[in-house]
């Protein structure tokens, strides 16, 4: 027991994932590992996409990744530190201009693409 | 169920977020409760109540007044800022150890209700859409000066006088006030912390009381994530029934 008052910070510090993700930027592709219940049984779902913007906040922190699945575009919001998600893979670096991808909304297809990193 | 509950003094740290373990986030309130020093029972013999006398939050002596000095020098205690009463049964007085600190663990569990008393924020002198959420009135056809005003304060002639009670503008806020059936998320025993689902009564840095819940025990559901079975209530498929019949 210390006498110290604690503070938020050092409580939202606890909550933070202990084995960080590979560093990621807007515009990279990953491969996100969500952890999902099937009955008894867990196992991970792959979300692969693009990483459309970063929301940033210590224990707060998201991350928002938009792919294209069967002609829809669906983006999810992942926050940083949930114990739902097992890893995240980075499949390519993405050169962007932008710190946050909405144009990728209006873009399908060939325009939609982006420049990886050399 | 009763009025005597175990319970803690604590200081609202501010509100953050938890994950539980399906990933779900709870926006929380952190309250340090502890530790909690005893300053003196009460008991039936000497006072005719049995009650347990907890201190949070040491002071400067400085700060302290000579009855105050008095209190606490006898049990070798420093001046506490935050002293309450908790009225307990006669028989769990005897857990409690005067000069002693109250273990945090021992009196909360995670995942049971709490009741929390604080201070509101204070808001000033308010009008009645705020302070009794009154509608006030309509913006347009015609409506003059009279926006946000409470309308008629009562009859004519009879009675000649307006009600007592009758809700008007006035101050607001600032006073105790009690939230009921909270949940308590986590206990961080090391660091004297307890999270609280929900907002609490005061602001930040406020003294607040929390207690074990008076209506409202057992231990909370929160969601698993697996796939619920549908309700097997009888009320509940005749009412879905009934209700498809009457599509039909």
């Amino acid at each position: 027991m210390s006498d110290a008052v604690p503070t938020i910070a050092s409580i939202e510090a606890k909550q933070q994932r202990k084995n960080p993700f590979p560093d990621f930027r807007v515009g990279d592709t990953v491969r996100v590992h969500v952890l999902i219940k099937e009955g008894e049984k867990e196992r991970a779902q792959v979300f692969e996409g693009v990483v459309m913007k970063k929301h940033h906040g210590d224990a707060r922190a998201s991350f928002t990744v938009r792919k294209v699945s069967y002609g829809v575009g669906v983006e999810r919001i992942f926050p940083m530190h949930t114990p739902r998600i097992e890893k995240v893979e980075v499949v390519s670096h993405g050169r962007v201009r932008r710190a946050a991808l909405y144009y990728l909304r209006d873009r399908a297809g060939k325009a939609a693409r982006i420049r990886e990193q050399d | 169920m009763s009025a005597f509950r175990t319970g803690l003094l604590g200081k609202k740290l501010g509100m953050t977020q938890v994950f539980t373990e399906q990933g779900d986030r709870k926006a929380v309130t952190a309250i340090h409760a502890g530790p909690n020093v005893v300053i003196g029972k009460r008991t039936v013999e000497k006072d005719g109540y049995t009650a347990v006398r907890l201190g949070y939050g040491e002071k400067p002596l400085r700060l302290a007044n000579k009855p105050e000095i008095g209190v606490f020098a006898k049990n070798n205690l420093a001046p506490q800022r935050f002293v309450r009463e908790l009225r307990l049964a006669g028989a769990d007085l005897d857990k409690y150890e005067v000069g002693k600190p109250v273990p945090l663990d021992a009196v909360f569990k995670p995942g049971t209700y709490v009741d929390v008393i604080g201070m509101s924020k204070g808001k000033g002198f308010q009008g009645v859409m705020k302070r009794h959420r009154m509608p006030g009135f309509r913006n347009t056809h015609g409506t003059h000066e009279f926006f946000r005003h409470g309308g008629s304060i009562g009859c004519r002639l009879t009675p000649g006088r307006v009600h007592k009670g009758k809700r008007m503008p006035g101050h607001m806020g600032a006073e105790r006030k009690t939230l009921q059936n909270l949940t308590l998320l986590g206990v961080i025993p090391e660091d004297n912390v307890l999270l609280i689902a929900g907002s609490v009564p005061g602001g930040k840095n406020g003294y607040v009381v929390v207690k074990n819940a008076m209506k409202r025990t057992g231990v909370v559901k929160l969601r698993t994530g697996e796939v619920q079975e549908k309700s097997k209530n009888p009320m509940k498929a005749s009412k879905a029934s009934a209700a498809s019949a009457k599509k039909k």
